[in-house]
């Protein structure tokens, strides 16, 4: 196992009249190497649940494991150590006022310290080539634009390489193809997969593209008001359709009263 | 005419010596996106130890480096009121400005025989030992040493800090004024790094105050007043006036501004203007440069991607 959350308690404005129970002992856990994709309603915890896990929000109650060591109380940037991160935003996941340069030579020293020698190393700006290349988006011939001056797609797929460039033991992907046109979001989709494919690397997938929960990935996760309704391994997976999941959906909306 | 070299050499002068107080509001403001008001206190405090210091026989020139430590130290106590206890940016410089008020005064009083001014005339400076005494004192009747060390001062402390913003903590420091998240994602704390920011952006001004104080030949409290509007007015005439010359560096534009700026102040003294009316001209000219430095903003920004 190398993610553990137990019996987790999340609850939003405790004490006051806006207090919401998102949480009420949760439960999950990830094997090392799985690729999971997590789909759900609208505010039913998914982009919770990965804050949890990466240190940005803290749980009233429950324990937090990570390759069988407690991070419950570990802040968000030393978690950082070992997991990568893709909002749904691609601002975040770069620093627009910099070149795509810089932005990489700063991702290149992750986990070392971050002292007085120069940032840039031009024997490395090759490599770096070489991963902007893999996109196929052209951003190769880009490494000394502002980040800023990229399209929402050239900045995503950045933001996907630059998360990956160090070695890193879980990959968090909230939605980072849900601001990408149809043509853009496939491409990152088929990029994010080439690289997990090739690190081999344990990754949460947060997605409301259910095409891409069951064509990508070895296990599907439903969420629903905070709990998990739907947790499918490899082989019932493979055997889940589009239409399955399009049919729960409608079940649990007809269940809270506003079905079509 | 020798009047007229005398404005154009008195504002060169002063130009170069607030430079470098703007490449510290550069740091702070621009790059940290953090309005610091701390600097009205550090860099009386930086000019206060120069000649509390110089009275006691240390070397001028080394005097310039406890000054900067000084003034590091006053933005390190800013970064931690921010960081560690949540208080507002603003807030966080008034403060430490507050606090300092009342240590800069302390400071006199306790080693300057109780005087509110640190005098020192005719002792050494960096304007007559080191370098400065390489220099002729004069050429064609115009003393021209305060000019030329003045000016290897600030282009030092440029090409310095143009060097650190190369290195990778100058980068991380450059992210974490950019996207906070990006250098959590780096797995570091932008706490540590704001700290660090604010330390160089006061220490900066705190230099700053020890070199005016060693043209001066004095220092005291009074030389901290409406130093934060002076050298962000710097900054951001710089940054707008010199924009479209190709391949200029930041650090140069805001050089070039903190002498623009300054032309400006002493043209105006020139044509007649009383002194009283020096601060309320140097926050006219602020808003002035931050109205039109917006509207060129918002012409070029191109609608979101
Ligand atoms: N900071 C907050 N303060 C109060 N309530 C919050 C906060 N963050 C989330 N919530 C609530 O928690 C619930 C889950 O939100 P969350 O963002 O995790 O949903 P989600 O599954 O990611 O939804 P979406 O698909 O819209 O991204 C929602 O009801 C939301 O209103
Ligand atoms: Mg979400």
């Amino acid at each position: 196992m190398i993610l553990e959350l137990n019996n987790v308690i999340k609850i939003f404005n405790e004490g006051t009249i806006d207090e919401t129970v998102l949480f009420r002992n949760f439960n999950f856990s990830v094997n090392q190497g799985e690729f999971v994709s997590i789909i759900g309603s609208n505010g039913s915890g998914k982009t919770t649940m990965l804050n949890l896990i990466c240190g940005s929000e803290r749980a009233q109650e429950g324990r937090i494991f990570f390759e069988g060591k407690e991070i419950t109380a570990l802040s968000e940037y030393r978690r950082a150590a070992f997991i990568g991160r893709v909002f749904q935003d691609p601002k975040i996941g770069t620093c627009a006022g910099m070149t795509v340069l810089e932005n990489m030579a700063l991702a290149d020293n992750k986990g070392q310290p971050f002292g007085l020698k120069f940032a840039i190393n031009r024997k490395r700006i090759d490599y770096y080539r070489s991963l902007l290349e893999q996109c196929e988006m052209g951003l190769e011939n880009r490494m000394h634009l502002k980040v800023g001056s990229l399209s929402g797609g050239q900045r995503q797929a950045l933001a996907l390489v630059i998360a990956n460039m160090t070695k890193i033991k879980l990959l968090i992907l909230d939605e980072h193809t849900a601001a990408l046109d149809p043509k853009s979001s496939q491409t990152m989709m088929y990029l994010t997969d080439k690289l997990i494919q090739k690190h081999g690397i344990t990754t949460l997938m947060v997605t409301h593209n259910l095409r891409y929960a069951v064509e990508y990935g070895n296990r599907l996760v439903m969420m629903h008001e905070g709990n998990i309704i739907k947790n499918l391994h490899e082989q019932e997976k493979k055997k889940t359709k589009v239409q399955d999941l399009l049919d729960t959906f409608n079940a649990i909306s007809i269940e809270s009263g506003n079905g079509v | 005419m020798s009047v007229f070299i005398n404005i154009c050499k008195v504002t060169l002068e002063e130009g170069f010596m607030y430079a470098i107080l703007a490449l510290g509001l550069y740091i702070t403001y621009s790059i940290l996106d953090f309005p610091d008001l701390s600097v009205d206190g550090t860099m009386p405090l930086g000019a206060i130890v120069t000649a509390l210091l110089i009275l006691r026989g240390v070397n001028p020139w080394i005097c310039l480096l406890c000054s900067f430590f000084a003034g590091a130290f006053g933005g390190v106590i800013t970064g931690a009121l921010h960081v560690k206890l949540h208080i507002r940016p603003l807030l966080c410089g008034i403060l430490v400005y507050t606090g300092l008020l009342s240590i800069n005064l302390v400071l006199l009083y306790l080693f300057n025989q109780g005087t509110s001014i640190a005098s020192f005339f005719r002792m050494p400076t960096i304007f007559n030992t080191g370098i400065g005494k390489l220099i002729p004192e004069s050429i064609g009747g115009f003393y021209i040493r305060t000019l030329i060390v003045s000016f290897f001062m600030a282009m030092l402390c440029k090409i310095l800090l143009d060097l650190y913003l190369k290195t990778k903590s100058g980068l991380l420091l450059q992210a974490t004024g950019n996207n906070e998240q990006y250098v959590i994602m780096l797995a570091k704390d932008p706490g540590v790094s704001k700290i660090i920011g604010l330390a160089l952006g006061n220490g900066f001004a705190a230099l700053a105050g020890s070199v005016i104080a060693q043209s001066k030949g004095s220092a005291d409290q009074q030389m901290g007043v409406g130093m934060v509007v002076l050298g962000l007015a710097s900054v951001i005439v710089g940054l707008s006036v010199f924009k479209k010359i190709p391949k200029i560096k930041a650090t140069t534009m805001v050089v070039l501004g903190s002498i623009v700026y300054k032309a400006v102040l002493s043209t105006a003294l020139a044509l007649g203007l009383p002194t009283e009316y020096l601060k309320l001209l140097m926050a006219v000219l602020f808003v002035v440069a931050l109205v039109v430095s917006m509207k060129k903003e918002k012409h070029k920004r191109r609608p979101a991607a």
